[in-house]
């Protein structure tokens, strides 16, 4: 899945953020990592891990329990010469700061003509699949995506997860980084040293010519595992990893349905006014609308919270055999 | 604002004259009193472009506060930073803004503070350290609280005075972030003006403690309440709280009583209060005080306050023309600055 040398090292997508924050803490003072339990404890995923030991409690800072006090502090921080990263806990959890990071992050920017910015990072943990039930597993990203003056980026992978989170620190404005917790202990080859991945670039992480599917985060997995399936059975998808939501990459999309004529979507948030409802309206709202030969297939989380019983859980998101009766149905015609 | 300059008229200053008085030089005190009416006079104008039709949005006055405004940034150095609020002209010209760019702003002119971009609301002027109002009731206490992060991190110096009404301190960010300040010990102060209001719900209906300054106390820092209506005693209460905060020894508490003469907004009918409560307030009007107090200790004469009157008068006269004349924004511009074109 990775453009790296075969025999670069291996990471865990979480050893792979904490190393990127690593770089920034040792190599910019103006960064800071602000969140709750992310000292001694290491963060509730262990991303942050022992980096309080390396850089102090100064830089490395546990917060109360107070996230929109805290967020809002993160965003003052930004506007005033520091490089926060901010760690919500969960992501759920950024439900209680949306005020500093809407209100506030998104548009501080633009209200004030462009007199300061907010270079801000945060990170969501996000995502199902730990058994931690309605409040704990959320996929909000789309909630995020829908505020201009945000970026809004969910890696799929370690490499990524690194090279989005320097980008971010590179950047002048809010980056919002959505992590999957599934991903966390995920293993991949990440490249030494400090390196950047575009913002607002998709990555095609399988060329295909029958059929696209257009896949986030955790999905990006579930959509390559299909696609090898699918390739067994003759029909041959190519999987994009969107990577960034906001600004969302137009172009790699587009190419790719003008090649295929066929579009699945697979993202883990709620189906409705989600991320496949923008990438599927991109699609016929331009002329690659007229190289479809099916309808698009939108597959996204239910109609309800997520719920705690695993089996009940499992059906909540898109898994790998929706995909392929999806793919299947869209490459034989049958809908 | 802290001045060298040695006194002139009033070289001999009485021991029991107002701290004000016995601190700042008569050049600073008199610049203190134009801001004052400047204010006045700056609210008076807007809200007579606003009948005239010259504005486009509401407008929240905060005609009677002036002594909060100027009292609480007399003791503060330009590169000290300000958070202000939706009623925050005051604060914006009293941490020194210049009044044509705050009436382009008015106006949406591309001229003004934010190009038109944000109206009153939003006026932020960075280059003089103040970090902007804030349409949310409380949106800008956790933001201060940041900026005194970034002031202990980096070393700055700097002191942040995060301004708030009474109604934010029923907030959850406020409640937050006062807890932060207090257990990082951040060089930061809160400025609570209680105008005894949150539109129309008044203090005693919408807060259990009688007084806002003791909730000071739940997070561990000095609170105090002064007149907010007098600018010596707002000023000594910053003036004590920021200098605690330069030494290192973390946040404060001021509540500034005051009174906000006018209503919460233009579509306020005032039928919260009644007449004889805004009358009492009216004889409490900071600026005829405070210019009574530096005749009476011999730093202006009642010329000099006559010229102080009439001069912020013309000024405001010209601000005004001037941001009428001034260019629309482009509207293909719509969209610029959602984002930074470079990369900072």
């Amino acid at each position: 899945m990775s453009e790296v040398a075969s025999g670069a090292r291996e990471l865990s997508y979480a050893e792979a953020i904490r190393e990127a924050m690593d770089i920034a803490l040792g190599s910019d003072e103006r960064v800071v990592l602000m969140g709750e339990d992310i000292g001694v404890y290491g963060g509730a995923f262990q991303v942050t891990g022992d980096l309080v030991h390396k850089y102090g409690e100064e830089r490395v800072i546990d917060t109360p329990i107070s996230e929109l006090g805290g967020a809002g502090v993160a965003v003052g921080a930004a506007m005033t010469g520091l490089r926060p990263i901010f760690e919500f806990q969960f992501s759920d959890f950024a439900t209680l700061a949306m005020e500093q990071i809407v209100n506030q992050a998104a548009k501080v920017r633009y209200m004030l003509g462009g007199a300061l910015s907010v270079p801000v990072v945060m990170r969501f943990p996000a995502g199902s699949g730990t058994g931690a039930a309605a409040q704990h597993s959320q996929s909000i990203e789309a909630w995020l995506g829908h505020v201009p003056g945000l970026k809004v980026v969910q890696p799929s992978t370690p490499e990524d997860a690194k090279g989005l989170l320097l980008a971010a620190l590179e950047d002048a404005d809010p980056v919002m980084i959505f992590e999957h917790k599934v991903l966390y202990k995920m293993k991949g080859p990440v490249p030494e040293g400090h390196y950047t991945t575009p913002i607002g670039k998709a990555a095609t992480r399988r060329e295909g010519e029958d059929l696209t599917i257009v896949a986030t985060s955790l999905m990006v997995h579930k959509a390559m595992s299909a696609a090898e399936t699918l390739a067994e059975e003759g029909i041959d998808a190519e999987v994009i990893d969107l990577r960034t939501i906001r600004p969302m990459d137009r172009d790699t999309v587009l190419d790719s349905v003008r090649k295929t004529g066929r579009l699945v979507c697979v993202y883990e948030g709620v189906k409705t006014l989600g991320v496949g409802a923008e990438v599927s309206a991109m699609v016929a709202e331009s002329d690659a609308f007229d190289f479809l030969d099916a309808p698009i297939v939108r597959l996204g989380g239910a109609e309800c919270p997520i719920p705690y019983n695993p089996e009940l859980e499992k059906a909540a998101v898109p898994q790998v055999p929706d995909i392929l009766e999806a793919s299947r149905a869209i490459a034989q015609g049958r809908v | 604002m802290a001045d060298e300059t040695l006194p002139t008229t009033h070289e001999k200053v009485e021991a029991n004259a107002p701290f004000a008085i016995r601190t700042y030089s008569p050049a600073v005190l008199k610049e203190a009193l134009r801001k004052m009416y400047l204010i006045r006079k700056f609210e008076e104008g807007a809200e007579d472009s606003y009948t005239r039709g010259l504005i486009h949005g509401t407008m929240h006055l905060c005609i009677g506060q002036e002594a909060s405004s100027v009292g609480t940034c007399l003791p503060l150095e330009e590169d000290d930073k300000i958070t202000s609020t939706h009623r925050g002209h005051g604060h914006c010209i009293a941490k020194g803004a210049e009044v044509a760019k705050m009436f382009a702003e008015f106006f949406g002119k591309e001229s003004g503070y934010c190009r038109g971009r944000g109206g009153s609301m939003h006026i932020a002027d960075p280059s003089k350290g103040n970090l902007g109002a804030n349409g949310i009731v409380g949106g800008g206490i956790p933001i201060a609280v940041g900026a005194a992060l970034t002031a202990k991190r980096l070393a700055t110096g700097n002191v942040v005075v995060c301004l708030f009404g009474d109604g934010a301190n029923n907030e959850g960010a406020f409640h937050e972030s006062l807890n932060m300040a207090a257990i990082w010990k951040l060089p930061v102060v809160f400025v609570c003006e209680n105008n005894q209001y949150g539109m129309s719900t008044s203090i005693h209906r919408s807060t259990a403690v009688k007084s806002i300054a003791v909730r000071a106390e739940s997070y561990a820092m000095p609170g105090v309440s002064v007149d907010g209506n007098d600018v010596s005693a707002v000023s000594e209460a910053v003036h004590d709280a920021v200098e605690r905060a330069r030494r290192g020894e973390g946040p404060s508490l001021i509540e500034s009583l005051t009174y906000r003469l006018r209503g919460h907004s233009k579509s306020d009918r005032n039928r919260y209060r009644d007449k004889e409560e805004i009358a009492e307030w009216q004889a409490l009007d900071p600026i005829p005080r405070f210019a009574a107090s530096l005749m009476e200790h011999g730093v202006l004469s009642e010329t000099e306050v006559a010229e102080l009157d009439t001069d912020t008068d013309r000024e405001i006269a010209e601000a005004i023309e001037l941001a009428r004349a001034a260019p629309d924004p482009d509207v293909a511009e719509l969209t610029r600055d959602v984002y930074t074109a470079r990369r900072a």
